[in-house]
């Protein structure tokens, strides 16, 4: 349960944990029997590395209230730091680098928060294009990032935790299932902490915040910290579990962009929220280009299927925006009383 | 080194920067126009831009003579600009800037898959008539093409201040920036005015669009000059036109001095990054930007 | 610390007796407050040594004077009401003395310690808690967040502890809580303690920020327009709430408002800006009575009730 969605009475909602406990039950125990390599390939390991990255940038944009235009430069952060630290530094086990990458992705979110310490609004958002740009050019340019291969591609060193070899799809998607869930069980005891407390309180207010005594400088660098800190981890789950090959180039500007619109289109402000955007994101191209296949055929060829999936995206934003502005969340909660509701009532 | 500075070269790079920046200024002034009217910050600007290069030159390589085609293309730049106000502007009014905001990178989205769709994705060469020949001023060698495009800013400029300044649309434009509030309650005709604006938007979209397409090629590329231009609204304010004039200049400037001085050491490609550096180590310095944009909320 | 013996439940009763404030209590149940002579030196008894004074504060914008040589001095337990006309520098001064601006001339004097700019990230440390002329609650947290959260400058657990459930984290959050639902009590709040406060009515919303000042148990409360734009009947209730709150917890209050038949029920003693220059400072019947007032402040009106009319929302 969120901030923003805690109105609901509490007498016709489950505990809460229940229906988390169930979906990982179904998660661990179901899909890797029944899933075909193409939902994990396709479908699911996306889905766990953007939903990821959603709850990252959900915590600084959503809970803190600082717009970020740049999660990708932190998600190639995380990605080529854990490939360098398991290049270079012998017998440090994949965990240990994965935690390593998520520390220096959040050094660099500090950096790079710095102007939200004088910044609000529009103009913190668009100097977070400078961490967008800088990094994806650094690990362009400087070929050490990518132990010198060409045009900065790395490829993912095998995945094995305690000598379970991890390299099937099953195997990378229990690997981006367990890192997913906690961290995501750890995001959702910050947010309903002290500090996730803070961080709405300056979203709401900023002067009122400062004045009751919140370290308002610590804190905004605390969720730039933390939320660098996921994001690169969910860049380590992409390039490493997911697409096993990644340059710097798939880092850009459009990956950016995509994470904001799984925070919108999901919900600002809900943990949840991020998987449920992640899902539309990652399913729906899927399904417009079936569709369009079926319904167009042959003039559905790739470039057109490119461009109306921008069309149907652009759209899918401003819709959500104007029609329901605490996204799918909301949109899932109220379907969930009314069934609740209407279950009661017979 | 310091004794054989090269002067002449030095101000040939200072010029050309300057020049450049009259580019960015020239996208900046888009988001000038339609921020200070509705706060809106227009990431859309870009996605205009290219739809109204790409408009006009698929008009123009269907044999449309040129200046029907600049008319035709300037017609549906008004259309989609009022378009877009009632349909995406006007039912989020009173939403958060930063919503509206999110809403016209949606927007962007939609017109840049919706230029490429209607018009295809290959790269169309733009030829505006203008030599690219350096022309010597003074001992300097300066693009004439460059000097054409800061004069066509200059006139788009002058153009809308005079706008702006002497009719009666104008004058309640600079009333609804002053305070939209009470241009309301004065009974002014705020959707009017949005649409002008907008409209006026557009204008500056395919000016923009044409001096850019002429130099870059009309290409999806083309879009991202927005992203040249924010670092100069950051710098000048998203508030002011002289800001987003000045601080094109600034950014245009700098920004090839470094390319040119500095950018070997960096192994080249800096311009990617280097605006928004500019930009924030300015505020930095100074919080308030170039013209004292407010900053501070009102308690 | 004198304060403490002050007013510690002094008079629990009146929380359920707002009527009598709302008409302004009589003379002699007040407690004594004489006005101050601020040219004179600071009294030598402990009590009567001032909790905040000003020393010619000057403040201007672009040209424009907001404050201009400005003294005040107020006393432990005392309430405090500052009123004038609109643009008359009532919020500047509230503004100044809680640092959101600086001063261009003068000294706060807060328990002892002078500053020129108050700083605002220490406020709550000083013992300092204000709400705003506009709401300033976070509204995506609810009641309880709301209050809790204005005990945040005490926090001491760090993150990770509170992550984890270890260390101070798990005592200080029950402590937080425990003591925000005592001040809701106290407030009459506790029914709507899960509401989320954006949800709430205006006039809840104005109590909800009380609040959150008073969790802290400050011994500095500044009010600013605490009763702008509600009913009389909420005005009379939210007087009451105000003045209870100061006997229960020894707090000093400088209020601003515009409703000056609210604020001479209320105050121990009032001063009286116009263009940014204080123009008196005396007790209610005195302000009252007071001809330079009448002239700047009341105007033509003759009656309390016509004065209150005037509830522009401009300000400096």
């Amino acid at each position: 349960m969120t901030a923003m969605t805690s109105d609901v009475p509490p007498a016709l909602v489950l505990p809460k944990w229940i229906a988390p406990v169930l979906l990982l039950a179904f998660a661990y125990g179901v899909v890797p029997l029944i899933g075909s390599s193409y939902l994990f390939e396709a479908i699911l390991l996306p889905f766990l590395a953007l939903g990821l990255a959603g709850v990252g940038l959900n915590i600084l944009t959503g809970y803190a209230g600082q717009v970020s235009l740049g999660s990708a430069a932190f998600m190639a952060a995380g990605a080529f730091a854990a490939y360098n630290f398991n290049l270079r530094v012998e017998g440090l086990p994949l965990v240990g680098s994965i935690v390593l990458a998520g520390f220096v992705a959040a050094a660099i979110g500090i950096v790079f928060g710095l102007p939200s310490l004088r910044l609000r609004g529009f103009y913190l958002a668009v100097s977070t294009l400078a961490a967008q740009f800088f990094v994806q050019w650094a690990l362009t340019k400087f070929s050490w990032f990518s132990n010198n291969s060409a045009s900065g591609v790395i490829d993912a060193p095998r995945l094995s935790i305690a000598g379970f070899a991890l390299d099937g799809a099953v195997g990378r998607y229990l690997f981006a299932l367990t890192v997913v869930s906690i961290l995501t069980f750890l995001a959702y005891r910050l947010v309903s902490s002290q500090t996730g407390r803070n961080f709405i309180a300056i979203r709401d207010n900023e002067t009122a915040a400062r004045i009751i005594g919140i370290p308002v400088l610590k804190t905004k660098l605390l969720a730039f910290a933390i939320s660098s800190f996921i994001i690169g981890v969910a860049g380590v789950i992409w390039a490493f579990a997911y697409l096993r090959t990644v340059e710097p180039d798939g880092f850009d500007l459009d990956r950016s962009f995509q994470i904001l619109f799984i925070v919108i289109i999901g919900g600002l402000a809900s943990i949840r929220g991020a998987f449920f955007g992640a899902a539309l994101i990652v399913v729906f191209p899927l399904a417009l280009s079936r569709l369009g296949g079926f319904l167009l055929g042959d003039v559905f060829d790739s470039g057109v299927l490119d461009m109306s999936q921008r069309i149907v995206l652009g759209a899918l934003i401003i819709l959500f925006l104007i029609l329901e502005p605490d996204g799918l969340v909301a949109l899932w909660d109220r379907v969930r009383r009314r069934l609740l509701f209407a279950r009661q009532s017979t | 080194m310091i004794t054989d500075f090269d002067y002449q070269f030095f101000i040939e790079v200072l010029v050309g920067g300057l020049l450049s920046g009259v580019m960015y200024s020239l996208v900046a002034i888009g988001f000038v126009l339609i921020y200070k009217t509705s706060g809106v910050l227009n990431f859309a600007q870009g996605a205009l831009l290219l739809f109204a290069a790409l408009t006009f030159v698929s008009l123009v390589e269907r044999g449309v003579p040129f200046a029907l085609a600049l008319v035709a293309t300037f017609a549906i730049m008004v259309a989609i600009g009022i378009a877009i106000e009632r349909t995406v502007l006007r039912p989020l009014t009173n939403k958060p800037p930063i919503t509206l905001f999110m809403a016209t990178l949606g927007l962007s989205y939609i017109i840049e898959g919706a230029a490429q769709l209607i018009w295809g994705t290959q790269v169309h060469g733009l030829d505006l008539g203008i030599e690219d020949v350096p022309l010597e001023v003074g001992g300097v060698l300066i693009s004439q093409f460059d000097i054409f495009a800061a004069v066509a800013a200059a006139a788009m400029v002058l153009l809308l201040s005079l706008f702006f300044r002497y009719t009666r649309i104008g004058l309640s434009f600079r009333a609804v920036a002053d305070d939209q509030f009470a241009a309301l309650a004065v009974g002014l005709r705020l959707p009017l005015i949005w649409s002008t604006v907008w409209a006026a938007a557009g204008l500056v979209a395919l000016v923009a669009g044409l001096l850019w397409g002429a130099r870059l090629g009309v290409q999806f590329s083309l879009s991202l000059v927005v992203l040249k231009a924010l670092p100069v609204l950051v710098l000048g304010g998203f508030d002011s036109i002289l800001g987003a004039i000045v601080g094109g200049l600034l950014i245009g400037a700098s920004e090839k001095l470094a390319e040119v001085y500095i950018g070997d050491y960096f192994g080249g490609g800096i311009e990617s990054w280097f605006a928004y550096v500019v930009a924030l180590v300015f505020l930095l310095i100074r919080p308030s930007g170039l013209f004292g944009q407010k900053l501070v909320e009102r308690v | 610390m004198p304060l403490a013996s002050y007013a510690l439940g002094v008079m629990e009763a009146s929380v359920y007796a707002p009527e009598v404030f709302a008409r302004g209590l009589p003379a002699s149940l007040r407690v004594e407050a004489q006005p101050e002579d601020r040219t004179t030196a600071v009294p030598a008894a402990d009590a009567a040594a001032p909790l905040l004074s000003l020393q010619g504060i000057g403040l201007s914008f672009g040209g424009v004077v907001a404050l201009a040589e400005i003294d005040l001095s107020v006393r432990p337990g005392e309430i405090r009401a500052i009123i004038g006309p609109n643009g008359a520098g009532k919020s500047s001064l509230i503004n100044v003395i809680s640092g959101v601006y600086r001063a261009d001339r003068g000294h706060v004097r807060l328990d002892g310690a002078s500053y020129a700019q108050v700083p605002t990230q220490r406020l709550a440390h000083l013992g300092v808690a204000r709400t705003f002329q506009n709401l300033a609650l976070f509204k995506g947290l609810s009641v309880l967040d709301n209050v809790a959260s204005g005990l945040a400058y005490k926090v001491r657990s760090n993150f990770a502890g509170q992550l984890l459930g270890i260390g101070r984290s798990r005592g200080e959050q029950r402590d937080f809580l425990s003591r925000a639902d005592q001040i809701l009590e106290f407030l009459d709040l506790t029914a709507i303690r899960h509401r989320l406060v954006g949800t709430l009515p205006y006039g809840l919303q104005k109590r909800v920020e009380l609040a959150r000042a008073l969790v802290a148990q400050p011994r500095l409360l500044l009010l600013d327009e605490p009763m702008a734009g509600m009913t009389a009947g909420e005005k009379s209730e939210m007087a009451a709430f105000v003045r209870a709150a100061r006997d229960r917890f020894a707090t000093t209050v400088v209020l601003i408002e515009h409703d000056v038949g609210v604020v001479m029920g209320l105050s121990d003693c009032i001063a009286v800006l116009d263009y940014g220059r204080k123009i008196a400072d005396a007790t209610p019947d005195e302000v009252r009575n007071d001809q330079r007032v009448i002239d700047a402040y009341l105007g033509v009106a003759s009656n309390d009730e016509a004065l209150s009319v005037n509830e522009g929302r401009a300000g400096i």
